[in-house]
């Protein structure tokens, strides 16, 4: 089911970004489980627009992922009504509805006995596609989620890692293209640099589709990271804040929120910042069987002292000190697991993070294929830090003794 | 080592060959008629048993209680149940079929439902999440991934049904139970052991070709992610 007209797909244009997806509206919902005295959502009423990315947080039991689940009513609400697009979906025959809505979970879900390319076309399959039609799509979509198709189609689930089992699960999610994409804690099973990287994928993949995305996590930093707005709930289902993700840093609306993300954090806010956002040092690349002498001529012209060998699509292999590449007559094809790499979309955080993963003192930057535009040194994220920390002295005069330390400590 | 007793041992091995001697096809008769019958109760006892494992398995109380009825009910004499099945059905075929249909049913019941249970709850969600059918998820995902645990159980009543399968010999059924039960209550007689045993060896050769069969099976059928 190609849901490309359903609801204001389209003529919703958020800024430049191209928009397919549907918005949705909850108006009063209500989810009471029999026995229970409380409800576990009470009078939700919320509205996303289409197009947007919008992220569930709050502790656990706050009704944020029975929220996201009455959205394609696989818990169905006891009260109130959801409009995708502008079809009230409350009484649609559930199947059908959800065949129109992406799903993913925790680790993707995927069903074992079946191959990639099984597991995506679950859904065409039931819609009657035919083989060719199928076949074409999954090699879009593996494309999409940054996987080889030659190379995944016939893999089964338990021959992948966590990270791209989960990029499977989101391309089989988006096997019949459906407006909106619910997700379920689906980073919450991956290593901190893998959930980076599948954050930046899928912001890119935002991007490029324009799908409304609505996301549950327990974890803010992804929120703010991913969300165009961040709903932050309380026990019940209560709405703490719904709002942009530096209008809740800047302006928490209750001592709940307050607490909740922490706002006193100078750190907090590294997640805000956006790699692309601050200046990179220019990089000297060299191909694989390059004459050493040339490079590290041309190395010492830009006083750099390494460089990043890259393949013939400029997709970093490794960075070799000028030291190490004169050990050779050739530039070398050895290829450093350990590389740390970065999108323009991932944090500062990450990037952060990428850092002391690696034991390194800076990252390469890449554009969304792979290619190494920059690099971005320790140096430069501590000088956000510093003038944010100066900011925040400046503003209220305001800094809290976590901050302070935090935000200073070598 | 003692003389006598290898012209002994060779002795039987002649009678052996005696009496086998002609009866080739008589045998070969009985044998057929003995793996068609274990084949086709342990298939509709199958059918049965998956069929009342799909019913109860989403229920918790309704699989407890049928996973214990199931082990209870294989306590029951096979002879205690084919001699109460003769009041209603008579002699022969029908009583056999009954009595063994039921005990083939009994394992696969009880693995069906542990299979069944075992597919995680996230497949099942992220099945219903994606709008897969509940009819498409229980044939395409649910039982695919208890395939592999019901056919252990398949080939645990397979084993049993074709042993218990002699026993209908009392109420005049199929198979070679008769050339056992004839042997040993003439035991003594000409070639009364020979037949008692000819019966019993060949009841364990198709139990060991069913169960190869069964191996084959598994081989071709559970999906390989499973493994």
């Amino acid at each position: 089911m190609t849901d490309e007209k359903t609801g204001s797909a389209a003529d919703t244009v958020a800024g430049e970004r191209t928009v397919t997806g549907a918005s949705i509206r909850l108006d009063g919902v209500v989810k009471q489980y029999r026995g229970q005295t409380k409800p576990a959502v009470q009078k939700l009423d919320l509205d996303i627009e289409a197009g947007h990315i919008v992220a569930f947080v709050g502790p656990s039991g706050c009704g944020k992922t029975t929220t996201l689940k009455m959205i394609n009513r696989l818990i169905e609400p006891t009260e109130g009504r959801i409009f995708i697009g502008d079809r009230d979906v409350t009484g649609e025959d559930p199947d059908k509805l959800r065949q129109s809505i992406g799903y993913v979970i925790q680790s993707g879900g995927l069903f074992p006995h079946w191959s990639v390319a099984k597991n995506i076309g679950a859904i065409p399959r039931v819609l009657g596609w035919n083989a060719q039609r199928i076949a074409e799509r999954t090699e879009y979509l593996l494309d999409l989620v940054g996987l080889d198709a030659a190379t995944f189609e016939d893999r089964l689930p338990k021959d992948m890692s966590g990270g791209q089992q989960q990029r499977v699960g989101v391309a089989r999610a988006l096997a019949a293209d459906p407006p909106v994409l619910l997700m379920d804690e689906p980073f919450g099973a991956v290593d901190p640099i893998t959930r980076g990287r599948l954050q930046d994928k899928l912001i890119a993949i935002q991007h490029e589709l324009g799908k409304t995305i609505v996301i549950v996590t327990h974890d803010f930093e992804e929120a703010t990271k991913l969300g165009d707005k961040v709903l932050i709930l309380s026990e019940g289902g209560h709405i703490e804040q719904y709002a942009t993700p530096e209008e809740i840093l800047a302006k928490p609306a209750t001592p709940f929120v307050e607490e909740f993300v922490g706002s006193g954090a100078t750190l907090a806010h590294l997640t805000l910042s956006r790699v692309k956002d601050v200046e990179h040092d220019p990089v000297v690349t060299a191909r694989i069987g390059e004459p050493s002498d040339e490079v590290i001529g041309r190395a010492r012209a830009q006083g750099v002292t390494w460089i990043v060998v890259v393949d013939g699509d400029g997709r970093a292999q490794a960075w070799p000190s000028l030291d190490e590449v004169a050990t050779k007559d050739r530039v070398s094809d050895y290829v450093d697991p350990r590389l740390p790499v970065v999108a323009p979309s991932s944090t500062l955080n990450d990037a952060l993070d990428s850092m002391l993963a690696a034991s390194q003192g800076g990252v390469l930057v890449t554009d969304s294929r792979g290619a190494v535009t920059g690099a971005l040194t320790i140096a430069t994220v501590m000088a956000v830090i510093r003038g944010q920390l100066s900011d925040a002295r400046a503003g209220d005069g305001h800094v809290t003794y976590t901050a302070h330390t935090e935000g200073t400590t070598p | 080592m003692c003389p006598r007793n290898t012209v002994a041992a060779r002795g039987n091995l002649v009678n052996m060959w005696n009496y086998l001697q002609g009866r080739g096809e008589f045998l070969g008769f009985l044998t057929y008629q003995h793996a068609s019958l274990a084949f086709q109760t342990v298939l509709v006892g199958t059918i049965v048993a998956v069929l009342i494992a799909i019913a109860v398995h989403r229920l918790p109380l309704f699989s407890a209680l049928t996973l214990t009825t199931s082990r209870v009910a294989l306590t029951i004499p096979s002879l205690a149940l084919l001699a109460l099945l003769i009041v209603p059905f008579g002699l022969g075929v029908v009583p056999s079929f009954i009595m063994l249909a039921f005990f083939a049913a009994m394992p696969v019941i009880g693995n069906a439902i542990v299979g069944l249970r075992s597919v995680p709850d996230s497949v099942i969600e992220s099945a219903r999440g994606i709008g897969l059918p509940r009819r498409r998820i229980l044939f395409s995902v649910s039982l695919p991934m208890a395939w592999p645990v019901i056919l252990t159980g398949i080939r645990v009543s397979t084993q049993m049904v074709v042993g218990v399968a002699a026993i209908v010999a009392y109420v005049l059924g199929p198979g070679l139970g008769s050339l056992i039960f004839n042997g040993l209550s003439r035991l003594g007689g000409t070639n009364s052991v020979e037949m008692a045993l000819t019966g019993t060896v060949l009841i364990v050769v198709i139990a060991l070709v069913f169960d190869g069969l069964l191996v084959l099976l598994g081989r071709l059928t559970i999906a390989k992610g499973l493994s």
